[in-house]
């Protein structure tokens, strides 16, 4: 029997391939929209995730000034590096302190020239930010405390001013400054944002206090805390420490601000979140137009097929025969538009994806909803006008008008 | 005596309600026997292709008795009815009824699949009953493709091919020319001779009507006369 109806189901199909092709469509496009746009959401929020765990573990950022609103403004006095040393010394549960001085300058080597950003930092900034050297070594803590000239160079600024050849050991000119090139770092590519993660010059930040900004402020400090659950206990010390080193009375507000990356994560997946949830509304649009062109063809359909059913009665057929049958098409449509869909659909979030450079993230759960919402479209706007059709007396339906 | 193959027993058949009611049929007692082969005739409207319809087992009376083989039709389950047409009953429509767009040769395999038979066996024959109406050629053709008078003659072919104990036709020579329609009757008339296969046939044309052995006449819905009244 069931031989019989797929017999029939696809002599159907095969006759009518112009009302196969229109659901089969309906079908690719609600599965292959939804299966892209979710797919692409999910790139997103995973790119989101990896920037910031690429940035590293439990780590804060202290900058002077508030974030929040009714705060001081932007007058607040810069850090030092002895406010570092200071929570470091009495902070027992951060792992590392590293204030970071910055600044903007051509480096130059021989007549090649690049404009890179170098961070002034010591030498814990590499573990703290768990970035490797693939070449030379990280500079010292002697050379940390006497400001030499060394530095580490990114991948970019290695690739811009030397090509292939290994820098290590070699001189470079940095604004008014020359430094000794100790080691290289480990390339890590963009980030979400398009930002270039190798273009930056890591030095002593003595060396950059001094010799290039001639300041000796620390624009920001990074601490690395033990472990993930010490930090809302190193944060209220390391306020209390900076309030006093800051003197400030118990009415005022703090003028400097600890941010958690694991917060600034947070902020960035709402975003993404709110990312995720347009696209999957265009995709829910996508799943309702596909599924309204179906039910279209379906009942346009109808009469037509009521007619069909009608000369398969007389001829012989049984309600369950013409269901068999009508169940078979529609399942044989509905997997065809599923396996096309979900080609397409993971074809355009592998280019889209390629595109924007984010990872591809594979939901299986989203295609099972997608095709069961497109087959169950299928099926109820299929299936159920011919369950009505198949249990009328024949001639019945052979008049349907 | 066997009972018959069909009985009729006070038949009527209404369509619609209150003032737009029409009575088709108005108490029709009709007896048929195995191997008979009957033409039915009447004016236009009087209620031949209701008759047949209620025949074939494809409508259901609204009063009376319809008995196959001796078995009250009425009390037969969906199911059962369509094992009835699928196994014992052929029918030719007044208005062909085929699929539109499937070929001649699956239109006629469509009442041997229903049936179970092998893919080669329903293929053959199917294929023998399309060049016995003369359209060996037109196979592959589907039925949009064809003329009226080809049109009707496979559906003619889809009613023989399952070899049914009865079959029913509306017409069955309506859109023929002379030539054609005798060869249809000489067929119908051969298959009554030769394999007793019993025909209910409705025409127009007394000399149509004359292949049969037994001619029914309706008028208003009622059996006007009946040359062959069975005793
Ligand atoms: N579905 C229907 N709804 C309402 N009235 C109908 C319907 N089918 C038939 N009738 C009416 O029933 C009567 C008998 O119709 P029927 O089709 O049986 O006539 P007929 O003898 O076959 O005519 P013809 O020779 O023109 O084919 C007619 O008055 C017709 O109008
Ligand atoms: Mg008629």
């Amino acid at each position: 029997m069931i031989g019989n109806a797929l017999v029939l189901a696809l002599r159907e199909i095969r006759n009518n391939m112009m009302r196969a092709a229109l659901t089969t469509l309906g079908i690719v496009i609600g599965v292959g929209a939804v299966i892209a746009m979710v797919t692409l959401g999910n790139g997103a929020t995973q790119s989101v995730t990896n920037t910031v765990s690429s940035i590293g573990k439990n780590l804060l950022f202290i900058t002077p000034g508030q974030r929040r609103e009714g705060g001081p403004p932007g007058d607040a006095p810069a850090f030092q590096i002895s406010d570092a040393d200071a929570l470091r010394r009495e902070v027992l549960s951060l792992k590392h302190v590293v204030p970071v001085n910055q600044t903007s300058v051509a480096a130059v080597l021989g007549n090649r020239s690049h404009t890179t950003t170098v961070n002034g930092a010591t030498t814990e900034w590499f573990d703290a930010r768990s970035w490797t050297i693939v070449s030379g070594r990280a500079f010292n803590e002697a050379e940390d405390k006497t400001g030499k000239s060394v530095c580490v160079i990114g991948e970019t600024v290695h690739h811009e001013l030397f090509g292939g050849q290994d820098p290590v050991g070699q001189r470079i000119r940095l604004g008014k400054i020359t430094c000794e090139v100790v080691g290289l770092l480990q390339t890590k590519g963009r980030n979400t944002f398009g930002q270039d993660q190798d273009d930056y010059v890591i030095m002593p930040i003595r060396t950059v206090q001094r010799r290039l900004v001639g300041n000796n402020f620390a624009y920001y400090i990074m601490v690395e805390v033990q472990n993930e659950a010490g930090i809302p206990e190193a944060k209220k010390q390391i306020a209390q420490v900076l309030r006093q080193r800051r003197h400030l009375n118990a009415s005022q507000q703090d003028n400097f601000d600890v941010q958690d990356l694991r917060e600034i994560g947070n902020m960035l997946s709402s975003i993404t979140g709110v990312l995720t949830a347009f696209l999957a509304a265009i995709a829910a649009v996508s799943l309702l137009v596909g599924g309204i062109g179906i039910m279209n063809i379906m009942l346009v359909s109808v009469t037509e097929r009521t007619r069909e059913i009608g000369i398969r009665l007389a001829i012989g057929a049984r309600e369950r025969d013409v269901l068999l049958q009508f169940l078979i098409e529609a399942v044989v449509l509905s997997a065809l538009g599923g396996i096309v869909g979900i080609t397409l659909g993971l074809l355009g979030a592998a280019a889209g994806t390629a595109a924007l450079g984010l990872p591809f993230v594979f939901q299986p759960s989203i295609v099972a909803i997608a095709v069961l919402f497109s087959a169950g479209v299928g099926v109820a706007f299929g299936f159920f006008p011919a369950r009505r059709a198949a249990r009328m007396d024949p001639i019945e339906a052979l008049r349907h008008e | 005596m066997s009972s018959p193959l069909i009985e009729l027993r006070g038949v009527t058949k209404l369509y619609g309600e209150g003032e737009a009611m029409v009575s088709a049929l108005a108490g029709v007692d009709l007896t048929i026997h195995a191997h008979e082969f009957v033409a039915v005739m009447g004016p236009s409207g009087s209620g031949k292709s209701t008759a047949m319809n209620i025949l074939g087992c494809l409508d259901t009376p609204t009063a009376g008795q319809y008995l196959f083989q001796g078995t009250d039709v009425g009390t037969l389950s969906r199911d059962e009815r369509a094992m009835l047409r699928r196994y014992h009953l052929g029918f030719v429509f007044q208005g062909f009824n085929l699929l539109k767009r499937t070929t001649a040769i699956e239109n006629l395999e469509l009442p041997l699949i229903y049936r179970g038979m092998g893919r080669k066996e329903r293929h053959k024959r199917s294929s023998v009953a399309l060049a016995q109406v003369g359209l060996a050629e037109r196979g592959h053709h589907t039925a949009a493709q064809l003329s009226g008078g080809q049109q009707q003659r496979v559906a003619i072919a889809r009613a023989l091919v399952s070899e049914p104990a009865v079959v029913f036709a509306d017409e069955p020579t309506g859109n023929l020319d002379t030539a054609m329609s005798h060869e249809i009757m000489s067929l119908l008339r051969r298959l009554n001779d030769d394999r007793g296969i019993t025909i209910v046939l409705v025409t127009h044309e007394e000399d149509i009507a004359a292949y049969a052995k037994r001619q029914v006449r309706f008028r208003d819905g009622r059996i006007h006369s009946d040359t062959g009244a069975a005793a």
